[in-house]
């Protein structure tokens, strides 16, 4: 073998370098990525349940090749059962509603926090505010049946002291679209007031002296200062969450109305209909099929929705 | 900001929001802030209060009688419950430094420009977030190929990675360290680790606190997991035990190391509501203890983490 000349030993070295760097970051990112590939792409294969018979085989592999196809059996099955319209309603409509009601209040809670003087009063509102997105709702839900329980709830000896007849809540699915709503906004409106107040405190000051020397009342000042500042913001949080409008929050939708059936009407969602059929009925393959179909509508919106906020300005867009 | 700037803007505040508007503000505030807070000092208040008042009046803000007789319940027969304590404990910690160590390692070389898979591997964790097998297919794959049953590793695991913090501390890292600083780091000869964690890391704390934080109240409110790959009731963690007192009031009594007549006689004379009541005390204190000093943390990391990388 022939020694390379001794102009190119440099760059011979350098190649080495960079090799060893490109590896050496490479094995950074691999328990991370090993665990993706474990957790989140093998699982993606699963996906084949949803067109398969339901037959349980010793391994999970064995379920995989050997059982029976059923094209598009479970899917069928998914929309023929009485639930489906109910479930699929509920989802969209509780996450359409909550998307704007959250974004409203949060963002007037940011800009009306904004305008407190008294910066310790407005620390306290903001600290006070933030406590309850650390709260489970395991025990949120234990704080709901404090007020609403069927035969100690504050709200129901209230209504009994005012001579009304009290409201059975655990059974009523009347009302439950408010007090899911409430719950939301309670544990949610915090953090996105925080997320929009930083964006509002890092407006140039500036800005607001300049209108303000034009004659700009308050609100004008808001309407044409705040808030387009908040626009590019507001539409990625937007489509970050109109990209899960067919996911929910599984835990406000079991744990709160205590998975309490006559209240189905009103709390089933997709999700909890998919960890129902799993865990109750062990039907792998029609929750599968759910999950799927769940993935897939989430997939093609967010999909829209970046392209369309794309075209219209590269700036707002996610990816 | 300098001074000058933020005091002209106070001054031109001041004169555009009147004193009325500024009460209602305040009214607005005052109150969400307060209702944000008071339904756990309503169950504090529960909890201390004496059962059959409860019985008699349901439960208020000012019982008839109070008692410690859901606290003396807890101690004489808290096995399980000591034993969730533990268990949420130790995930907690476990999963939090594990989770760290594989965030910060992650999301390093998706930072550095001179990293030739980059794009690979911000891909491949991005899109994630964008498709995925649902619950059905993951439960199965990690119960029955993984072995997540049943065991600690079933309510680590599930949690280590998120793309979504892989994302923030990527962010962290690209708006504090200069490049300049690795450049200089290996013409000094310091390899790629060396340079991670002696230089970039710890001007990088910030950063890895709010992701620390935010992994560990994760792990303290873990109960999903729980419910999908836990039967066993030594593994039980906090949220998971308060969840199945839902339905099943004797569960702990249940339990216990107890047995026979002595078990009975607990049961049946248990505080049942003021004992549930008391159990999230249990839970939520730890974290309201801790809170007034880790929400700054967590608000300056995810301000710097949201804005768009």
């Amino acid at each position: 073998m022939t020694r390379a000349p001794a102009a190119t030993r440099p760059i011979l070295a350098h190649n080495l370098a960079r090799r060893k760097k490109t590896l050496l970051l490479t094995s950074m990112a691999l328990p991370g990525a090993l665990w993706l590939l474990l957790l989140r792409y093998l699982p993606m294969f699963g996906l084949v349940f949803a067109f398969q018979t339901d037959r349980i085989r010793p391994t999970l592999w064995d379920r995989v090749i050997k059982n029976a196809w059923t094209g598009f059996k479970n899917f069928e099955f998914l929309f023929t059962t009485s639930d489906s319209w109910r479930m699929v309603r509920n989802t969209i409509a509780y996450n359409a509603v909550w998307i704007v009601l959250g974004l409203v209040v949060s963002v007037a809670f940011a800009i009306i926090l904004n305008e407190i003087p008294r910066k310790f009063l407005g620390k306290t509102y903001q600290t006070l505010m933030f406590f309850p997105y650390f709260i489970s709702w395991v025990v949120v839900s234990y704080f709901v049946f404090a007020f609403l329980s069927p035969d100690k709830g504050l709200l129901t000896f209230w209504q009994r002291s005012l001579g009304q007849t009290p409201v059975d809540w655990y059974n009523t699915p009347g009302p439950w679209p408010y007090v899911l709503t409430l719950a939301y906004l309670w544990k949610n409106v915090g953090y996105s007031c925080i997320l929009y107040l930083a964006a509002i405190t890092g407006i140039d000051a500036s800005q607001y002296e300049a209108a303000g020397i034009d004659g700009a009342t308050k609100w004008q000042q808001v309407r044409f200062v705040t808030l387009p500042h908040l626009r590019n913001m507001i539409i990625i949080l937007l489509i970050m969450s109109v990209g899960k409008i067919f996911n929910s929050d599984f835990g406000l939708f079991y744990n709160v109305p205590r998975d309490s059936g006559p209240l189905f009407s009103a709390t089933q969602v997709v999700d909890t209909f998919v960890y129902r059929a799993l865990a109750k009925t062990g039907n792998v393959g029609m929750s599968t099929a759910a999950g799927l179909f769940q993935n897939v509508v989430n997939f093609v919106v967010i999909m829209l929705v970046n392209t369309l906020f794309r075209k219209i300005d590269p700036e707002t867009a996610l990816f | 900001m300098s001074v000058a700037k933020s005091a002209s803007r106070r001054a031109s505040r001041l004169t555009t929001v009147g004193p009325g508007a500024e009460a209602v503000f305040h009214l607005i505030l005052g109150l969400f802030s307060l209702a944000c807070v008071v339904p756990f000092i309503f169950v504090i208040i529960i909890s201390f209060s004496s059962e059959p008042a409860i019985r008699a009046n349901g439960f208020s803000f000012l019982p008839a009688a109070w008692s410690l007789d859901a606290y003396r319940f807890v101690m004489r027969l808290g096995d399980q419950l000591w034993r969730s304590y533990f268990n949420s404990f130790f995930i907690t910690v476990v999963g939090t430094a594990l989770s760290v160590l594989i965030c910060v390692l992650y999301a390093y070389p998706l930072f550095r420009r001179d990293y030739k898979y980059r794009g690979f591997f911000t891909f491949f964790s991005f899109f994630t977030t964008l498709f995925g097998g649902g619950l059905v297919p993951t439960y199965m794959v990690s119960k029955f190929m993984l072995g997540l049953s049943d065991n600690y590793a079933a309510l680590i695991v599930p949690l280590l990675v998120s793309p979504f913090y892989i994302i923030v501390m990527r962010t962290f890292y690209s708006s504090t360290v200069p490049e300049a600083l690795i450049e200089s780091a290996s013409i000094d000869g310091s390899g790629e680790y060396r340079t991670l964690f002696q230089i970039i890391l710890p001007i990088c704390l910030p950063g890895i606190a709010t992701i620390a934080l935010l992994n560990a109240l994760a792990y303290w409110n873990e109960w999903f997991i729980a419910m999908l790959y836990i039967t066993k009731p030594q593994y039980i963690p906090l949220q998971y035990l308060l969840m199945r007192m839902q339905n099943q009031a004797d569960f702990l009594a249940r339990n216990s190391s107890m047995i026979g007549a002595e078990a009975v006689n607990l049961v049946a004379n248990q505080p049942t509501e003021t004992l549930r009541m008391a159990l999230v005390v249990f839970i939520v204190l730890p974290i309201a203890c801790a809170y007034p000093f880790f929400q700054r943390f967590i608000i300056s990391g995810l301000t710097i983490g949201s804005v768009k990388g």
